[in-house]
């Protein structure tokens, strides 16, 4: 039984219940969270790999952009309690990625710029949910939304959408990432809302 | 993983407002009182979730003002269309209950000790985290050679100027005041930029740590700069706030 905040009454509830998850408000911003300065990789220097597979994979920015692309609308949720909706990107799917590489992987470790990791099952990036994008809202990627290219899983709360990926290892075993060694959780359902440690 | 294990869940806890300071016009300091709550490290921030009678909720997580080991406090900035804040600065009195949890982030924290000098960077409320820090330092008796620079509008928005005036041992404190600037001012005058940060942070050579809260244009421009400088990015920590209300 929760604690009743006398003269509290809140906005209400906003937006449709099965679109905003536990805990969360909506908002027009795009708010940023990152732990660390913003890296700035020229994409001339700018290459996509998958290791941890038979052989590893990499490509160019230019072949990574000749990919096939989808595009891409989707609610999203951070774990920092805003969520925003009908968020609009392209970019490659991870299937399409994880299709250059023979493995028989069960987890994956995301590598970034600026040394962020984060872990994710396969599970949760394979059938259409998870992809690299480099637009957003039509635009190049701004380096502090994670360009010029980000994960995007919006199944998961944000953080599991790194910025600035550059890398897949694909692995065994789950291991933590960088805020999963930080008191959040292993995997990050929202509509769970699995925040921290322990949800 | 193991540390999951030990934890447990961060339950909801019972909390009890004890103490309302108004720091500034739109900034209010509450001293909670919440059961069952165990230490944080400086540098952490709390989840607070109000219940209304009709039982919609709302959550907004907030940065713990006070050291280890002090009565727990917060420091809540009012936003303008806010739903929570306004409710914490302007409506909470002593005696009024919600419930918390935490503490939660393990990665901008610092303990107050170290060899190497430490630069806090604070723009706004972005000083709260820092100032937990700042009273860390002091609890413990560091010697840490440590920087403040910290930006605010004007010298009324300046969250804990009285603790600041006097920081003495090892402890300096430059504020920048970008709006407006009382009369025989002598600080800076104006938004964080390469030169103001060239003369307030320390050397490279150094290899100072570094933590950095507010905007995310601030914390941008504060992060670029010093990377400018030669500070290493692993050597600079940040926390940003976005919406939150």
């Amino acid at each position: 039984m929760s604690i009743i905040s006398r003269g509290f009454r809140g906005r209400g509830h906003e937006g449709p219940p099965d679109r905003v998850p536990p805990g969360q408000y909506l908002t027009d911003d795009f708010p940023v969270l990152s732990a660390g300065p913003t890296p700035h990789t020229p994409l001339e220097e700018w290459t996509f790999s998958i290791t941890g597979g038979a052989e590893p994979v990499s490509w160019t920015w230019d072949e990574f952009r000749a990919l096939p692309s989808e595009e891409i609308t989707k609610d999203i949720h951070c774990v920092t309690k805003w969520s925003k909706l009908d968020t609009a990107w392209a970019g490659v799917s991870v299937d399409t990625l994880l299709e250059a590489v023979e493995h028989d992987a069960s987890f994956l470790m995301a590598f970034c710029d600026g040394g962020y990791t984060t872990n994710l099952p396969l599970e949760d990036v394979s059938d259409g949910k998870a992809w690299v994008a480099y637009t957003y809202d039509g635009e190049p990627l701004d380096p502090e939304h994670g360009g010029p290219a980000r994960l995007l899983v919006p199944h998961l709360y944000f953080w599991k959408s790194a910025k600035w990926v550059r890398r897949l290892d694909l692995r065994d075993e789950d291991e933590p990432g960088f805020w999963e060694s930080n008191g959040y959780h292993l995997r990050g359902d929202p509509w769970l809302e699995q925040r921290y440690w322990g949800d | 993983m193991a540390g999951a294990a030990l934890l447990g869940r961060l339950t909801w806890l019972a909390t009890e407002v004890v103490d309302a300071v108004q720091e500034t016009p739109r900034v209010r300091t509450l001293v909670l009182e919440a059961d069952g709550w165990t230490d944080h490290r400086a540098g952490q921030h709390v989840d607070v979730r109000l219940t209304a009678e009709d039982g919609y909720q709302a959550e907004r997580s907030y940065s713990i003002a006070s050291a280890p080991g002090r009565p727990l406090a917060i420091t809540v900035e009012e936003l303008e269309n806010g739903e929570v804040s306004p409710y914490l600065v302007g409506e909470v009195r002593p005696g009024d209950r919600f419930e918390i949890r935490g503490p939660i982030g393990g990665y901008f924290v610092w303990d107050g000790t170290g060899e190497a000098p430490v630069l806090l960077v604070a723009g706004g409320s972005g000083v709260v985290p820092l100032m937990s820090m700042i009273r860390q330092r002091a609890a413990i008796g560091s010697r840490t050679p440590t920087r403040l620079l910290y930006s605010s509008r004007s010298w009324d928005d300046v969250i804990y100027r009285a603790d600041l005036e006097e920081p003495g041992d090892g402890l300096e404190v430059f504020h920048t005041l970008t709006r407006s600037q009382p009369p025989g001012w002598t600080g800076y005058s104006r938004r964080i930029d390469a030169e103001l940060l060239g003369e307030v942070a320390w050397g490279a050579v150094d290899e100072p740590r570094v933590f950095i809260c507010g905007s995310t244009r601030f914390v941008d421009t504060a992060a670029d700069g010093l990377v400018a400088m030669g500070y290493a990015p692993e050597s600079i920590r940040t926390e940003r706030f976005g919406a939150t209300g």
